[in-house]
């Protein structure tokens, strides 16, 4: 790291105050955050939040109307393509080349780089073992699953050994099993001394890997934080859901004042405490037959509280 | 914001690019070749022998000129302007839109300005080699012996590389294949028939011969058939100029839109 020298920035990427509009509709307005060295900074946020823009902002693809970014002690766009050299992109579509076999979509996409080609294929079964696609390096990217296609994407984003990693919702559309092993991956990288910008819109996501997060809504920073101190800060410590038959009816029953906020979304009331213990003795009193589920609160209700509870148009 | 028509900024980073267009190509290189030749060898078969028994000889510039000799110097133009028209349209678009090709290129450190200088380089290749293979079996037929087709050879690339620069400028604007059926129904067709390939242009009436003085299809055509009777083009300079005045002015133009298409 001291090779940096004495002009080492603090951050190893800062946005500053960036606002972009696309004819009168305000996509990202006024945001500014900043990534430290090593840390996951996640960017949560409904669809059409502004995450997308905000993330290609980053990129310097596109230009803000105003604001500016700073990323390893340069600047975009001046800096674009020095800056790109240092970073790791996996976008929220795959772009992986059909044509071309595993090894050579990441040999075509070290070039890009200016890498040599002996170079290149040194990394390439380090690269496909990380990605546990070691056993398919020569069926082309067709022939995988979503799960393998992502995988196959962070690795050709890491051929260029970056020091920043930007991530657009890296597991939309994986199944259980796949999410796992990419964040399994996620955090090996976070535990090499890589720094990660992370989208998301799974909660857990974000808890799991995210030692920071920024909540945006309408492209405005709307909360900043660690996910525990966030929950802390917004929300009552424990939630107490009720759902089945007659729960609806509850919501402005005398049960609410065993809590401090009460809400609810389709079928299920939420009750949302810092003391569970008389609101579920009331309920095994009054309402035996109603199912409920005691737990703590989470990012989720912390989202939900921020964003509201509204189905997005463009979702 | 900086305009979409500020100047190219471009580099030595095309390569990679061109390598990798290299790359997939070589895995279909013979079939694409072999698609590539059969159509304008069906023309020069159909035309040249049939209509050449027919039509016999044409006069130009004061000689008589077998027609098989008159069409195939003709055609390679169209050959080289259809190769070069098919791979910055229908290939680069696949790449551009669909495969999202390019949007992975750019989030490594390749401008789109090169991105494009490589697809517009690349398309001038692909239409090399076509027009060398056809170049190749209009030898073997014993059509033309001149040595005066090595010189032919670096023109019909500039040819290539002017129409795909043209080409890009409508890739840049497509929103779907479908757009491309336009261009070659309404633009390269007609051109086809302005531009002396077929027969000669004095046959036009004067005001849609002085029009198609300044097509790119007509000045491809006059600097290169002369070569094929082993003579040097009348007005190169002129010839050559309008030509690269297409490319770059081209160039220029599909820049900008392809620019202002990947600024959202």
């Amino acid at each position: 790291m001291r090779r940096f020298g004495p002009r080492m920035p603090e951050f190893l990427f800062e946005a500053r105050h960036l606002t972009k509009r696309y004819g009168t509709q305000v996509v990202v307005d006024d945001l500014s955050f900043a990534i430290e060295r090593g840390e996951c900074l996640g960017v949560i946020g409904p669809n059409g939040a502004g995450k997308t823009t905000t993330i290609r902002m980053g990129l310097g693809l596109t230009a803000p109307d105003s604001g500016e970014v700073e990323a390893l002690g340069l600047h975009m766009p001046r800096d674009a393509l020095a800056i790109k050299a240092q970073l790791g992109v996996v976008s929220q579509f795959d772009t992986l080349d059909p044509d071309f076999s595993l090894a050579e979509n990441l040999l075509v996409y070290g070039r890009y780089f200016g890498m040599k080609d002996t170079a290149i294929r040194a990394r390439i079964p380090q690269l496909l073992e990380f990605a546990a696609l070691s056993h398919k390096a020569d069926v082309k990217p067709g022939e995988l699953s979503g799960g393998m296609r992502r995988r196959l994407s962070l690795a050709r984003a890491l051929v260029n050994d970056p020091k920043l990693l930007m991530l657009d919702e890296p597991t939309t559309g994986l199944d259980p099993q796949a999410r796992h092993l990419m964040w399994e991956r996620l955090q090996l990288l976070l535990q090499q001394g890589k720094s990660i910008l992370l989208t998301t819109h799974f909660m857990d996501e974000a808890e799991r890997l995210c030692g920071r997060l920024i909540v945006i809504d309408h492209g405005r920073k709307i909360a900043e934080g660690r996910p525990r101190d966030l929950i802390a800060q917004y929300l009552e410590p424990d939630v107490v859901e009720a759902y089945g038959n007659g729960a609806m009816q509850l919501a402005d029953s005398p049960l609410k004042q065993f809590a401090s906020r009460v809400e609810v979304s389709g079928e299920t009331v939420f009750f949302y405490t810092h003391d569970a213990k008389p609101l579920l003795d009331a309920f095994a009193h009054e309402h035996p037959k109603l199912r409920t589920l005691h737990r703590p609160a989470n990012l989720e209700d912390l989202f939900l509280k921020l964003t509201g509870r509204q189905i997005r148009e463009d979702g | 914001m900086d305009s979409i028509w500020r100047f190219p900024d471009l580099s030595l980073r095309w390569w990679p690019v061109f390598l990798r267009n290299l790359l997939v190509w070589r895995k279909l290189a013979i079939p694409s070749l072999v698609g590539n030749i059969a159509e304008p060898l069906m023309w020069l078969v159909a035309f040249g022998y049939g209509m050449g028994a027919l039509v016999g000889s044409v006069h130009l510039e004061g000689e008589t000129v077998p027609y098989i000799l008159f069409l195939a110097s003709g055609s390679i133009c169209m050959s080289a302007m259809n190769a070069a028209s098919f791979e910055a349209l229908y290939s680069a678009f696949s790449r551009m839109h669909v495969q999202k090709t390019w949007d992975g290129i750019m989030n490594a450190p390749v401008s789109l300005d090169n991105i494009v200088l490589a697809e517009m380089l690349w398309a001038g290749f692909k239409s090399l080699c076509s027009v060398t293979a056809i170049l190749g079996v209009m030898l073997a037929l014993n059509i033309s012996h001149s040595p005066k087709l090595l010189a032919a050879w670096p023109v019909l690339l500039c040819v290539g590389i002017a129409f795909s620069c043209i080409a890009l400028v409508f890739n840049a604007l497509a929103k779907g294949y479908d757009f491309f059926t336009y261009y070659f129904t309404l633009f390269l067709t007609p051109m086809m028939f302005l531009s002396g390939v077929f027969f000669p242009r004095d046959q036009l009436p004067a005001a849609l011969r002085a029009f198609s003085d300044w097509l790119p299809l007509t000045n491809a055509v006059e600097l290169v058939r002369p070569m094929f009777m082993d003579r040097w083009p009348q007005h190169p300079v002129q010839n050559a100029l309008v030509l690269a005045v297409y490319a770059v002015g081209a160039f220029w133009i599909a820049l900008a839109l392809t620019r202002k298409r990947f600024r959202a």
